[in-house]
């Protein structure tokens, strides 16, 4: 379980995150949602240690994970995937997933990897492709795959369909649920509010680095302030 | 065999040097396959063989003593560099270390236990050509056996993408000490033949030139390519001895190979013999 | 002494800065470091002495070795940095690239004049008068020579501010793609900048040569690096920082003379930049774009 509590960050003068409090259960999928700006990979990257806390706190299982460098938070059970997708280009499949169970004392064989695609959705990927040779959908569920290689306790993934088509994005749908249902806890970021109410429990919505409401997918829908959010003036500077 | 023993005794200078050549050429390989341009590997190559030469000439040392403990010298060298370097990355990092090659220069020429400018001479000249094969041939060996582990793995996702490998739980700053300690071992090696097959050293043979010279030989061998340095040093150092004849062309010859392989082979010398293997096996097909 | 000490580091800063500012000026617009800069450096002085040589009065001489050096720059980027650009090769090939041509260029300079030391010969230069003006003494070349860099400077600062070329110049160091989009002439504007940056760097090795009356194949090789740490200390990409630069480094060795501790001068001025490096990873002043000038 992975316990946020009234987490800030601070860029120079900006408030970038204020008091944000979350819970990713493990077996759920939390959203975090909210206009471009609000904060949302910004949270995933404190929570992953590449940028510092300016208060607040961050529990893995009981375990303060914040203020640890983001290979000891890595190694301490949370995996992600980026925004921009971040896998390693010039390497292959096989590279790929390697690297993602680098922490794994167990070495990945051919049949062990086949079945990490399978579920992220990708079974049919070869593993000897190149990666940045790949479709973007796949380099996308490659970049999940290699993500569960590393057996983490919480999976991040940063706007997962970004790029998908609609019949891709369904599918993406049922590896999430599928991924929770294996006892990992995930947190989903993304626009894409079909898929947000489709694969989410719960979730939680960001403003200007601020929670502004929180509840099931029904719900947040119908929220005024949610609402007043996405359609007002969010997109103007923060600053 | 009387044809080998001529050959041997007329270029025994020249196959030392290529047998040197290669081992410092192996130890920038090191580095560049994590993605550090780190050009210290002249001033490793130079601590090692001022430590070797005068702890052989001073001291009266075996070959085998004098070599270790220069490569132990050069390698904590290395270590400790490693430190505060640890946030430089790209052509800072080549700038930085850089400096500290001409900052070892500099103090190999002021100081009265490296001979000053003039260096040491007189140096004991056992690294035979059978010692240096077999050293390169270790340290190859030893660079085959790494490649196959997870280290190897770790330094070519940090070369890849250092934020991705942080990710995926890799201590990239261990990775960068560690890589750049070996290349600083292998280096050191090499100084240390260096010192023992060659009669004199001085403070200039350990500059930006002899750097500029090994990072030659990597990028023409194909950068992250540990055969291809090995191939584009022996290579360059055959070259000059080749085009002899050409007498007073033959720098200007060796600048306008050196722009033929970077603009007609980018991948260096490595990439066109994988282009001919698989060129090979299509054939084959 | 200080005072002259300093004055020393005063002129000896000024030649740094014009060689620096090539370094600069290339790497703000195209991420490169150009290792063939003091080849250019030393073939301007070679030419100026041949010019001078063949009876060309010495301004003139100055200027057609630096417009020689700028040309040498414009071959330099055609020939080695050009086709690499074009197939995306990264920092380090263009790199090597520039060694190789630095190694041709020394080779022909070699083939041309020989190794030996070369001097400006029956130029009037002997006997230039001394001025003292208070607790300092200088010849009327080296003020010459100082102030000769620093209208060059001021020219090059003003041009990149005033003028169209400097304008494509510096959108081009700030986004090469958004540059091209907007209709910036991109491979001439390279062009002209290495031209420029090479002529400046040609200017240097003039001076140079001039100053110690010496010309010779290696007279690059302690400038070439100086030149890093100059950059290093005002910020890749930096004009006024590379001038700034320029000044502080030719401080710090006159004063390490002025200190007794002379031979260790270069390990002090590494050391300096070393220092810095570490304590800022992107040097003194960042990574700034040429906007700044």
């Amino acid at each position: 379980m992975l316990v946020l509590d009234r987490v800030a960050v601070r860029y120079g003068g900006v408030q970038a995150l204020d008091a944000v409090s979350l819970t990713v259960i493990p077996g759920s999928v939390l959203g975090l949602i909210g206009p471009n700006g609000a904060g949302k990979t910004t949270l995933v990257n404190a929570t992953t240690g590449l940028t510092p806390l300016a208060g607040g706190t961050i529990v893995l299982d009981g375990r303060r994970i914040d203020g640890l460098t983001p290979h000891r938070v890595a190694r301490a059970g949370i995996a992600r995937t980026y925004q921009n997708i971040r896998l390693f280009g010039a390497l292959d499949v096989r590279a790929n997933l390697a690297a993602g169970a680098y922490t794994r004392t167990q070495r990945l064989d051919a049949a062990a990897m086949q079945a990490l695609l399978a579920r992220a959705g990708a079974g049919e990927l070869d593993l000897d492709a190149p990666a940045n040779a790949l479709p973007y959908g796949d380099q996308r569920r490659l970049e999940i795959a290699r993500a569960l290689a590393a057996e983490p306790r919480v999976l991040m993934l940063d706007e997962p369909a970004a790029g998908m088509n609609p019949a891709e994005t369904g599918r993406l749908v049922d590896t999430i649920r599928a991924i929770a249902a294996s006892g990992i806890g995930v947190l989903l970021i993304e626009h894409d509010m079909r898929l947000v109410r489709a694969a989410c429990d719960a979730v939680v919505v960001l403003n200007f680095g601020e929670v502004i409401a929180r509840g099931t997918p029904a719900h947040i829908g119908r929220d005024p302030v949610v609402i007043e959010a996405y359609l007002g003036t969010g997109a103007e500077s923060l600053a | 065999m009387s044809v080998l023993a001529d050959f041997y005794a007329q270029h025994s200078q020249l196959i030392d040097q290529i047998g040197v050549n290669a081992t410092l050429a192996l130890s920038l390989s090191v580095s560049l396959q994590a993605g550090q341009l780190a050009l210290a590997q002249a001033a490793f190559m130079g601590i090692a063989a001022y430590v070797s030469a005068i702890l052989a000439m001073n001291a009266h040392w075996p070959l085998l003593a004098a070599i270790v403990t220069a490569v132990l010298a050069s390698t904590l060298v290395a270590a400790l560099l490693a430190y505060p370097i640890r946030r430089l990355r790209g052509i800072f990092l080549a700038i930085a270390t850089i400096g500290f090659g001409e900052i070892v220069r500099v103090f190999a020429n002021n100081l009265n236990v490296t001979g000053g400018a003039e260096g040491l001479s007189s140096i004991p000249s056992d690294a035979t050509t059978g010692v240096i094969y077999a050293s390169l041939a270790v340290v190859a060996l030893g660079l085959l056996l790494l490649s196959r582990t997870k280290f190897a793995l770790a330094v070519a996702l940090v070369r890849e993408d250092e934020y991705a490998a942080r990710g995926v739980g890799i201590d990239v700053g261990a990775i960068r000490t560690l890589s750049l300690a070996l290349g600083g071992a292998i280096a050191g090696l090499g100084g240390a033949l260096y010192a023992h097959s060659s009669f004199f050293i001085t403070p200039n043979d350990f500059g930006f030139a002899r750097m500029e010279e090994i990072l030659v030989w990597c990028v023409i061998g194909g950068v992250t390519s540990p055969l291809g340095a090995v191939l584009g040093a022996a290579l360059l150092s055959i070259l000059p001895e080749v085009i002899r004849f050409l007498r007073d062309y033959r720098e200007v010859t060796n600048g306008i190979i050196l722009l033929a392989v970077i603009l007609f082979a980018p991948g260096g010398l490595a990439s066109l013999w994988r282009a001919r293997r698989r060129r090979a096996a299509r054939t084959r097909a | 002494m200080i005072w002259q000490q300093l004055l020393n580091g005063l002129f000896l800063g000024a030649v740094y800065a014009l060689f620096a500012v090539g370094y600069t000026l290339v790497f703000g617009v195209l991420d490169i470091l150009n290792l063939a800069h003091a080849a250019i450096f030393t073939a301007a002085a070679f030419a100026a002495l041949s010019l001078a040589a063949h009876g060309v009065p010495l301004p003139l001489a100055f200027l057609l070795a630096a417009a020689m050096g700028g040309i040498i720059g414009i071959l330099l980027d055609r020939v080695a940095f050009a086709p690499l650009r074009r197939r995306n090769a990264g920092t380090l090939v263009p790199l090597i690239s520039s060694i190789g041509v630095a190694i041709v260029i020394g080779a022909v300079l070699r083939g041309i004049y020989g190794v030996d030391e070369q001097h400006f010969a029956n130029t009037g230069l002997e006997g230039a008068p001394a001025i003292r003006l208070g607790p300092v003494t200088f010849t009327t070349v080296e003020l010459t020579i100082f102030a000769s860099a620093i209208v060059l400077m001021i020219v090059l600062s003003w041009m990149l501010r005033a003028t169209a070329l400097g304008r494509s110049i510096r959108a081009v160091a700030a986004d090469r793609v958004a540059a091209a989009l907007l209709g910036v002439h991109l491979e001439r504007t390279i062009a002209a900048t290495f031209f420029i940056a090479s002529a400046l760097g040609g200017a240097a090795g003039v001076l140079v040569g001039l100053e110690y009356n010496s010309v010779t194949l290696d007279m690059g090789s302690p400038i070439e690096l100086k030149g890093l740490a100059v950059i290093v200390l005002g910020g890749m990409g930096s004009i006024s920082g590379a001038v700034a630069g320029g000044f502080i480094i030719g401080a710090v060795e006159t004063l390490a003379i002025a200190f007794g501790l002379s031979e260790w001068r270069d390990a002090i001025t590494f050391g300096v930049m070393f220092l810095i490096l570490v304590a800022r990873p992107t040097g003194l002043f960042g990574r700034r774009s040429l906007r700044q000038a």
